[in-house]
């Protein structure tokens, strides 16, 4: 039972990470038409200005500094660049920013280095956020922080006792996700500008011509968007590894996550990306493959097929191509999307 | 528009195949070296893979971000067919183990490209990006296919042998591919001028009209797709040939990148562009990362100017200077060519000497502050080097922006006299 409540927490820890990620990108597509590739380049220059910031001012002016610097950043590059290659059409404009992908990767090695750097949480950040302690006898417990020795260590031997603490790190990743998911919500829906954007979505000549700069709309998009990728880096940095390679890691899961929720859908995206986070946590943590299986339902294999390298595989080898495998089966089964409305 | 044809033959084309022919031919007579043998293969090798690749981008407007995973897995099939004939247990001819990875590459883009080509424009982008994540992965999962990480290798030298070739020598593997490069060249080409081929063209400029006409765009893609795949099959049975060992690495995101990069760079819009695209991409995998460590980045820079300032790439700036140069225009420009070049020069120069003094202090700075650049010993440290490189770097900006201006406005004006020119010429 604990091992599924971690479990659960950390996969939506991992998927709402993701939709951090992914509501920049959905945001950015739907109004623009331009899948930035870059996305996740953003993710990590928010993780290595998070962690100069941090040496220089402290983690939580650097939570808040960061992301401005990213989505200035985004503004840069979109005024310098993405504007002048509109005219060209979508290919060039995805083209243009699987550019500026390679130069940012090579631009972090020539920065911070090619290894990884020591970006660490803060003292508050570093503990546990609750222990749920399973104690054979007295059932299950939660305790906030980290729970004494005393408490995870039984007398007796016979009494089963199994402490699980939640890391405060993932716990305040899925706070500032929750609260971004918020005041998005609140900012589209609610405000002024939110209602120009809208707009703007689907009626771009018309939202001009009642005197809105729409360029400048896109361009503020396209920083919001790339500062809250800045955002995610600087969460996402502190709780795993920042380093050059950790673009890519994440990169392809978020065009994962914007393709299967259904392109340009934001409700798509965040129900793919809690989606794909719970099935990547649990599919690691689980060490079964066919064998295994047969062998526990007293199925007895030839050798053969026990050594049998596909069905030797287990769920938790499996677990870095299941989102891709789900890609491949939504496309089949659903070519819109969980949530979208549109064929591409 | 005047061409070179006389009836029955159009002896301009018999005239630039011939040339290909004589290029392939000689240009292991003239460079030599064992550096630029092994060159010069891989290049045969990048051409097919980039034309093949061409097919998708250039001719159907496809961006695949996955083109690697046809070319990757043709290679591991040639490879595993390759030490079958070594342990004698098929008898296909050595010289025909790049058509085995040609088939492999029909049958991956069969069974793939269905799902790939159900969507097009960014959608399809994002899918090959999928599918080249899930095969790279695999390959890292299934080792006795993939070979894990030390990949497999083979020996070339297997089977009966023909009028003496063993294909042990680098010239004979070169020749090889030489054959297999003209072919598949002048296959792809005619691929462009059938049916299929112009119709793909219209899938890619309308597919809506192309629907109302009576085609199945999807299918029209998917066929495409399939016949890219066979020629990127063809290029990776090539590679396991001339290198002997095929990796994990061939399916990954970095070569299926590569092949987008150089394709652009060589030109997408013109049939021989991707061969461009080809030579330049050995050239600076084999030259340039040797020259300097910051390649990518150099890389990355041009390509991104080259999107926004020649989406046609280097084929299309060749074919505007030879309108040019067709009109007799071309002595009005060349001054000004001549500052672009220099200022540009210059600027670069001065550029290249930061980032390459920012790469030494990351990277050999155990090795002392001084670097050599171009001849110049800097001081990464120092100063003056600093100052001396802004200062370059500026200079060079400032007077290339004032060419750049003047060199648009004569541009600009040749352009209308060679339209001037063709109406009147029309007229007449």
């Amino acid at each position: 039972m604990e091992f599924f409540i971690i479990s659960m927490l950390n996969g939506l820890s991992y998927g709402l990470l993701l939709f951090m990620l992914s509501s920049g990108l959905t945001l950015i597509f739907s109004m623009m038409g331009v899948l930035n590739f870059a996305h996740a380049s953003f993710y990590m220059i928010g993780a290595y200005f998070g962690y100069t910031l941090t040496s220089l001012i402290g983690f939580w002016p650097a939570l808040i500094i960061a992301p401005f610097l990213v989505g200035g950043c985004g503004v840069i590059f979109e005024r310098l660049t993405l504007r002048k290659v509109h005219k060209f059409g979508h290919v060039p404009e995805l083209l243009v920013t699987f550019g500026l992908s390679y130069i940012v990767y090579e631009l972090v090695q020539l920065i911070w280095g090619r290894t990884a750097v020591e970006f660490t949480p803060p003292e508050l950040l570093k503990g546990s956020a609750f222990t749920l302690i399973n104690n054979a006898t007295t059932g299950l417990q939660l305790i906030w922080g980290a729970a004494p020795a005393e408490m995870c260590s039984a007398a007796d031997a016979a009494v089963r006792i199994v402490c699980s603490p939640f890391p405060a790190t993932r716990a305040f990743m899925m706070f500032v996700a929750l609260l971004m998911l918020l005041s998005l919500w609140l900012l589209l829906t609610k405000t002024r500008i939110g209602l120009v954007i809208q707009a703007a979505l689907t009626h771009p000549e018309t939202v001009e011509a009642l005197g809105h700069n729409v360029p400048r709309v896109f361009m503020l998009v396209f920083g919001a968007g790339t500062g809250l990728a800045g955002l995610a880096g600087v969460i996402g940095g502190s709780t795993f590894v920042t380093e050059p390679a950790m673009a890519a890691t994440v990169g392809s899961v978020i065009f994962v996550v914007v393709v299967v929720g259904g392109m340009g859908s934001l409700s798509g995206a965040f129900l793919a990306s809690v989606l794909i986070g719970v099935i990547q946590t649990f599919a690691i943590a689980f060490d079964y493959s066919f064998v295994s299986v047969a062998k526990d339902l007293g199925f007895q294999l030839s050798s053969n097929l026990q050594n049998n390298s596909f069905l030797k595989l287990t769920v938790s080898q499996v677990a870095p191509i299941l989102p891709y495998l789900f890609l491949v089966l939504i496309l089949i089964f659903r070519p819109k999307g969980l949530l979208g409305t549109r064929e591409g | 528009m005047k061409s070179y044809q006389f009836k029955p033959y159009n002896v301009g084309r018999w005239l630039i195949w011939s040339l290909f022919a004589i290029v392939l031919i000689c240009a292991p007579l003239m460079f030599t070296s064992n550096l630029s043998g092994t060159m010069l293969a891989q290049m045969g090798i990048a051409i097919i893979a980039c034309l093949s690749y061409n097919i998708l981008l250039g001719q159907g407007g496809m961006l695949s971000f996955g083109h690697a995973v046809y070319t990757g897995l043709g290679s591991f099939v040639a490879i595993h067919a390759l030490n079958s004939i070594t342990a004698g247990t098929s008898q296909i001819p050595v010289s025909l183990l790049p058509l085995v990875g040609g088939f492999a590459g029909i049958g991956f883009a069969v069974l793939l490209g269905y799902v790939t080509t159900k969507k097009s424009g960014t959608p399809f982008a994002m899918i090959t990006l999928g599918v080249a994540e899930l095969v790279f992965a695999m390959s890292l999962m299934f080792s006795e296919f993939f070979g894990g990480e030390a990949g497999i290798s083979g020996n070339r030298v297997a089977g009966p042998t023909v009028f003496g070739i063993t294909y042990g020598p680098q010239i004979q593997i070169y020749y090889l591919i030489a054959i297999y490069t003209f072919i598949c060249v002048a296959l792809m080409y005619a691929f462009t001028q059938t049916p299929l081929g112009r119709i793909l063209n219209a899938v890619r400029d309308n597919p809506e009209r192309v629907e109302f006409i009576g085609y199945n765009t999807q299918r029209v893609r998917y066929f495409a797709f399939i016949i890219a795949g066979f020629f990127a099959g063809i290029s990776g049975g090539l590679g396991a040939l001339n290198f002997e060992i095929v990796t994990s690495e061939v399916v990954g995101a970095g070569r299926s990148g590569g092949y987008l990069l150089f394709t652009f760079l060589g030109g997408a819009t013109f049939f021989f562009g991707p061969i461009i695209g080809g030579i330049l991409m050995v050239l600076a995998f084999v030259l340039l990362s040797e020259l300097t460590k910051a390649w990518l980045l150099y890389l990355g820079l041009l390509f991104l100017f080259m999107v926004m300032y020649a989406p046609g790439g280097i084929a299309s700036l060749i074919m505007m200077n030879l309108r040019v140069a067709a009109f007799g225009k071309l002595k009005q420009i060349w001054v000004s060519y001549l500052g672009l070049f220099v200022t540009a020069f210059v600027a670069l120069i001065g550029a290249g000497a930061m980032i390459e003094m920012v790469y030494h202090l990351q990277l050999n700075s155990a090795l002392g502050n001084n670097l050599k650049f171009m001849g110049i010993v800097l001081n990464a440290k120092g100063v003056d080097s600093w100052f001396g490189s802004v200062f370059i770097m500026l200079t060079g900006l400032g007077l290339f922006e004032a060419m750049r201006r003047h060199f648009l406005i004569e541009w600009g004006d040749i352009q209308i006299e060679i339209e001037k020119e063709i109406k009147r010429r029309e007229a007449a």
